[in-house]
Order: structure tokens, then sequence, then C-alpha cells
């Protein structure tokens, strides 16, 4: 981390004060890193290269495959171009390891070349691979993971999330909750950095009591003792973050203790989005929960996705598949803003920076720090008119939200 | 914790326990009998509530479901046994890791294959899915209760086969001494299949309990498989009553110590206990009897 730390700095400064001597070496690693392609500055490519790492197989491949399912739509909705350039996609698969990440990135940046990567599913993956992928001045795409590092002091001139910021979805909770006056708070997560994040988030917006913030095992199947407590604290309501697996034990377990014509439970689309709802059945019908995209947003772009990936799949999209969707209409764009001119890192950099998109969310741009600015919606789990458990909107919890970290990030543009 | 609650947790702790015996008594049986360290015993358990679950959506009943999955995750189970497993029972024990951990991995993609990498559906069944109340203020899950009788049934069925079947003395011989077994004329190969189609089956049941109130996942049974191996250290290996009162202990002690110690403890308690129990008595609490 340090070594990557140490030349972000450098080419942060660079671009600030565009110092003599920084320029010099970054003009002369520039040189060397291009010199194969040398030709190419200048004039537009005849292939981009897009390189996806995510999580395919193993426990966690379920959103790894949506956000790839989703990016391929979008890549197909572009015509298989990107800017009009052919595009070609090389996967590979994490395995959930960061150490094998990373050697996915430096075999995709040395051996296959890629001009960009994108997916990354999970933060501490995403810290492993953003060095070897910035450091050799290819841009990274994040499709799902916003560690609040990379948003804060450690954000990167060529790194762009085009998800959210980790804690922002659970700050769309404390701040419905508290609008909703509810005053007593029962909070759980998982004992790990990203459900210490959330409910660090929830607590930035809710005022109300937290009667017991409970942190359990990663990974564990059974929360019946937990439930026990949690109904033994008689709290208004209850804030959990439970993503995946664990998600579907928790609000399957709720059910099933007949807490939740009890106790309110809240949560985020990280639990309750379409790809664990099938497995949740009836348990999670009525509950409420906040995200920056719902299946049933009105917008054109958005209808045409829902609709053509349930054609392609089968099946409806999670908010993975429309990150995934908006990260390949992302690359899109800046390529044709940057006419083509992929080896050109300012050039393409500007077009990331536009967004010239139309993103399935409707509003869309990006922060100084390259995160999105976003709303945040609250939606409910119905049963649609074929009787597929989905989700609904309620209302807005958040207009144009920037993430709590922004402020951090040197970059200014 | 005011007795209603404490209450409650034991019987958690009780029902967790029992879980847990289902998934080890296996393990524990494979490795007294054959000598084999079956890291795949997890994949057993997943591909029992994946049958199950498969099975319940086709048939529309549970009881249906459990009843037709058994006899598959035996099968299973010999197949596993005679094509894999066969080879390495004269292998050590380093080799039988890296084999059956490679099993993990086969089964794991196997079911992300058939099933697709999203986690499948379980119902609980309407008729076990209310509560009943046991006394004054105290409700609890009937499903969970069914549970622990499931297991509590089978610990003593074991009992009864182990100790007053011929099967039951084969494994018994089979475990003290496996060449003398042999020696005298016993099929021990047919022995092997037989013992790990029963493991099987313990694990598939486990799974298939679980299933409703689980997620059913690829790669579900890789928690559990971890604590059942503590469990069979702690019994001792080989010994179905030391699985038995370890799991109950386990699942106890592991149920309190979530609710009473604070998280980074919790996760711990289980392993310093033993830790504990391995100073006091190293080859368990209950070693099968050796020569």
């Amino acid at each position: 981390m340090t070594h990557w730390k140490k030349n972000k700095h450098t080419e942060v400064k660079g671009m600030k004060r565009k110092g003599l001597l920084g320029k010099f070496f970054g003009g002369l690693l520039l040189a060397l890193m291009f010199s194969v392609n040398s030709a190419a500055v200048g004039h537009a490519a005849d292939k981009v290269k897009v390189g996806f790492i995510a999580t395919l197989s193993g426990p966690g491949a379920s959103l790894g495959t949506d956000i790839l399912d989703g990016f391929r739509l979008g890549l197909s909705h572009c015509g298989d171009k990107l800017g009009g350039i052919p595009v070609e996609l090389v996967t590979g698969d994490d395995q959930m390891r960061p150490e094998v990440a990373v050697q996915v990135a430096s075999r995709m940046v040395e051996r296959d070349k890629v001009d960009f990567v994108t997916g990354i599913v999970f933060s501490n993956v995403m810290m492993a691979v953003a060095s070897p992928i910035l450091d050799q001045g290819r841009f990274l795409i994040s499709a799902n993971a916003g560690p609040s590092l990379l948003a804060g002091d450690q954000c990167h001139p060529n790194l762009f999330t085009i998800s959210w910021q980790n804690d922002q979805t659970h700050e769309a909770m404390g701040k419905y909750l508290q609008d909703q006056g509810i005053r007593r708070v029962y909070l759980m997560a998982p004992d790990y950095q990203a459900g210490k994040d959330g409910l660090t988030g929830f607590k930035r917006y809710f005022d109300g009591e937290v009667v017991a913030e409970v942190y359990t095992r990663v990974n564990q199947p059974d929360y019946a003792a937990e439930l026990a407590q949690l109904r033994a604290a008689k709290p208004d309501a209850v804030f959990v973050f439970y993503p995946g697996g664990m998600g579907i034990n928790f609000v399957k377990q709720y059910a099933q203790a007949g807490l939740k014509d009890e106790i309110p439970l809240y949560t985020t689309a990280f639990t309750l989005d379409q790809s664990v709802l099938r497995a949740m059945g009836d348990a999670a019908l009525g509950l409420v929960n906040a995200s920056f995209w719902s299946p049933d947003l009105d917008n054109p772009v958005n209808k045409k996705f829902v609709a053509d990936f349930k054609d392609t799949h089968n099946r409806l999209p999670s908010l993975f598949a429309a990150q995934g969707y908006d990260a390949a209409l992302l690359m899109d764009s800046a390529v044709r803003s940057a006419k083509g001119q992929i080896r050109d890192e300012d050039k393409l950099r500007e077009g990331f920076r536009k967004a010239d998109f139309q993103s399935v969310r409707g509003n869309f741009r990006f922060n100084n720090n390259h995160f999105p600015v976003q709303n945040f919606y609250i939606r409910q789990v119905i049963k649609n008119e074929e009787g597929i458990l989905t989700n609904k909107m309620l209302g807005v919890a958040f207009e144009e939200h920037m993430d709590a970290y922004h402020k951090q990030c040197p970059m200014k543009w | 914790m005011d007795p209603i609650l404490f209450f409650t947790q034991a019987l958690n702790g009780l029902q967790f326990g029992v879980m847990l015996f289902l998934m080890a008594t296996g393990l524990t049986l494979i490795f007294g009998v054959m000598n084999l360290i079956n890291l795949a015993h997890g994949s057993l358990y997943m591909m029992g509530a994946y049958f199950a679950a498969t099975l319940q959506q086709k048939t529309g009943s549970f009881i249906w479901a459990i009843i037709l999955s058994i006899p598959l995750t035996v099968l299973l189970g010999m197949l596993v046994e005679t094509l894999a497993l066969r080879r390495l029972y004269n292998r050590d024990h380093l080799d039988q890791v890296l084999a059956t951990y490679g099993l993990i991995l086969f089964f794991n993609e196997l079911v992300r294959m058939v099933w697709g990498p999203q986690s499948y559906f379980m119902a609980l069944p309407q008729f076990l899915s209310h509560h009943v109340q046991i006394f004054s203020g105290l409700t609890y899950p009937v499903y969970r209760l069914v549970i622990i009788g499931v297991g509590l049934g089978v610990g003593a069925g074991l009992y009864g086969l182990i100790h007053h079947t011929r099967l039951g003395m084969l494994i018994r011989a089979g475990a003290s001494n496996r060449e003398m077994v042999n020696a005298l004329g016993v099929n021990i190969r047919f022995l092997y299949t037989v013992v790990f189609g029963l493991g099987a089956a313990l694990a598939g049941l486990a799974g298939m309990l679980a299933g409703p109130i689980l997620s059913v996942e690829v790669g579900m049974g890789e928690p559990i498989l971890i604590l059942a191996f503590v469990v069979i250290v702690i019994g001792g290996i080989g010994s179905i009553q030391g699985a038995f009162f370890a799991a109950v202990l386990v699942g106890v002690a592991d149920t309190f110590g979530r609710v009473l110690l604070p998280p980074g403890m919790a996760s711990m308690g289980i392993y310093v206990l033993m830790a504990a129990v391995l100073c006091w008595r190293p080859e368990g609490l209950f070693p099968a009897q050796r020569t």
C-alpha cells in the first residue's frame, strides 16, 4: 500500500503543480510504458480492451455474475463497441481472494494489455488491486466496491467508482428512520470493516438512541441467540447490514422467530436485492430498504435495461447488474468524448469526468473524488403481478447525495 | 439474564449442538473406522440441502423431500467413496486433506453449474412454522424443537446400531483394529463403503434440516465443517458418544459465548474451550478404544 500511496502523491502533485521534475518523470514513465503503442498516441485506437475482475466462482459468485451480466448487456447496447471502437472483454476470477486478484490484475495489465479494468466486488479486493492497475496508468472503474480510503485522501485520478461509497446506502436508511421519528433502534452487522462502516454510516444521520450495536461472526449461519437478545431488548426498530447469504439467513430467521410483526426490520439493498429475494421467500415481503436504484425507477434507460435483462437472462436484474450496465455506458461515453484516443490519459480522464451518458438511475455525475453524486431511494419488497418478489419505490431519502469523505480528497477539477 | 431468556438460549444452544452432532458423528465415524480425514463432509451437507430443496419444490412436500433425499445422499456418498476416496486410505493425512479439499471445490462448482450461483430457496413447512408455549412467557419455534427431536432420535438410533447390531460390532472392531478385522475375513472394503454412506446420510440430513432456516447456497457446508472438527477433537476422535456430548457442549458454549462475551472473544471462545479440553485430556473427552 505504501508504495502505491507514494506514487499517487507524486501523480496528484504533478497534476496540480505541473512541477518540472514531476513532468519529466511522468513523461519518462509514460514514454516507457507506452513505447510499444507510441504510434497510437494522438490517433483513435482500433480496438479497446477491457479487463473484468470479479468473484465468479465459489460462495461469493452471485454478485460478480450479476455485475458481469449487466456489463455485457451494457456493451451489447453500445453495439459491442466503446465510443465506436470494437471492444474485447477479458474476464478474470478473483475467487474472493485479494492475492489472487492481484495476480489476475497484473496479468491483465502486463500480458493482455487491457485499457480499462472494471468489476471488483469486495472492498478488500479493491484495496489490493488498485495499486497494480493504477500504477501502470490504466483506468480502474469500480462497479461495486467503494471503500472510504479511496474516496478520501487516497483518491486517485484514474479511479472512478460507478456504484457508491460504502457508507452512503446506510446513511440513507439512518436519515429515513430519523425522519420517521423512530427513537430506539437496535443495530446488527457482521464483525468486519464493511459491517462497521455500514453502522457508522447509519449513525451519521440517525440521532436517536442506539439500544445496542451487535457485531456477529462473519458467515455465521444461525442467529437464534442474537434474536432472543434482540426481542428481550424491545427496541422500536431494528437496522441490520447483512449482505448475501448472511442476509438470507438473518431475514428468514427473523420472520420465523415471529419478530417481523413485532419489531419492524430495516436494512439496505445489500440484504434485500433481487439476487437474494427468491431464496428468502415471503420472509422478505414488506421489508423496507434503501438503495441508489430500483427496478421501477421511471426513466427510459432503466426501462430498457430491466426489460432487456429480463429477456436475456429470464430473471429480474439486481442493483449489481445495474452497476455493471452503467459501467459499460460510462466507458462508452468516456471513449467517445476522448474521440477514441484511449492512450491519452488526460483526455480519457476528462471523458470519464464528464460522465456524459444516460444512467439507469437518472441524474448522475461524479464528485471531485470520482465517486457518484446521486439520489438514494427507500424501497419496499412486494410481489409483482407475476407473483415474483421484487422492490418498489416508496420515496426519496437523499437527493444529490455526496459521500462523507470527498472533502478529504485533494483532487480538484 | 432473566430466567426465560436463559432458558431460550439454552434451547438455542441445544438445537445448535444437535445440528453439530449430526455433522460431527459422520465425520468421526469415517475418521475412526477408515482413518480418513474427509474435508468434503461439508459438501455432502450442502448436497443434502440442495437435494431436499429441489425435491420439496418438485413434490410440494417437506416430508417427501426428506424421505427421498436421504437415499440420494447415501448413494452419492457411496459413489464418492468408490470413485475417489478408496484410493486414499493408504496415503497419509496430508494427501487426504488435499484430495478432499479438491472435492469441496468440485462440488461447489458442480452446484453452481447445476443450480446457478444464486442462493436457493427452501420453505419452512406450513405445519411446522408456528410457535409453541413451553411454559408461561416462553414460546419457541416448533421447527427448532423438531430439529432437537430428530437429533436426539438419531443419537439413540446410532447408539442402538453401534452397540446392538452386527454392523455396529464391525464398526467398533474396525475402529479398534483395522488389520485384525480384515484378517478375520470381513469384507473391509464393503464395510468402508457402508460406513461412508452412513456418514453421508447424516451430513445430508443435517443439511436438509438446516435448509428451511438457512440460505441454501454454494459453500454453506464450510462454516459448520470447521465447528464439526472442533467437536470431534473435543469428543475424542472416533467416538460417537464423545461427538454427542462435545456437540452439545460446543453448541451451548458457543450460544452463550455469543450473547455474553464481546464479539472478538466470542468467536475465540470455543477454540479456547478446545485447547482447555486438550490440555486436560489430550485424547478428548471420550477417546475411542484402540489397540
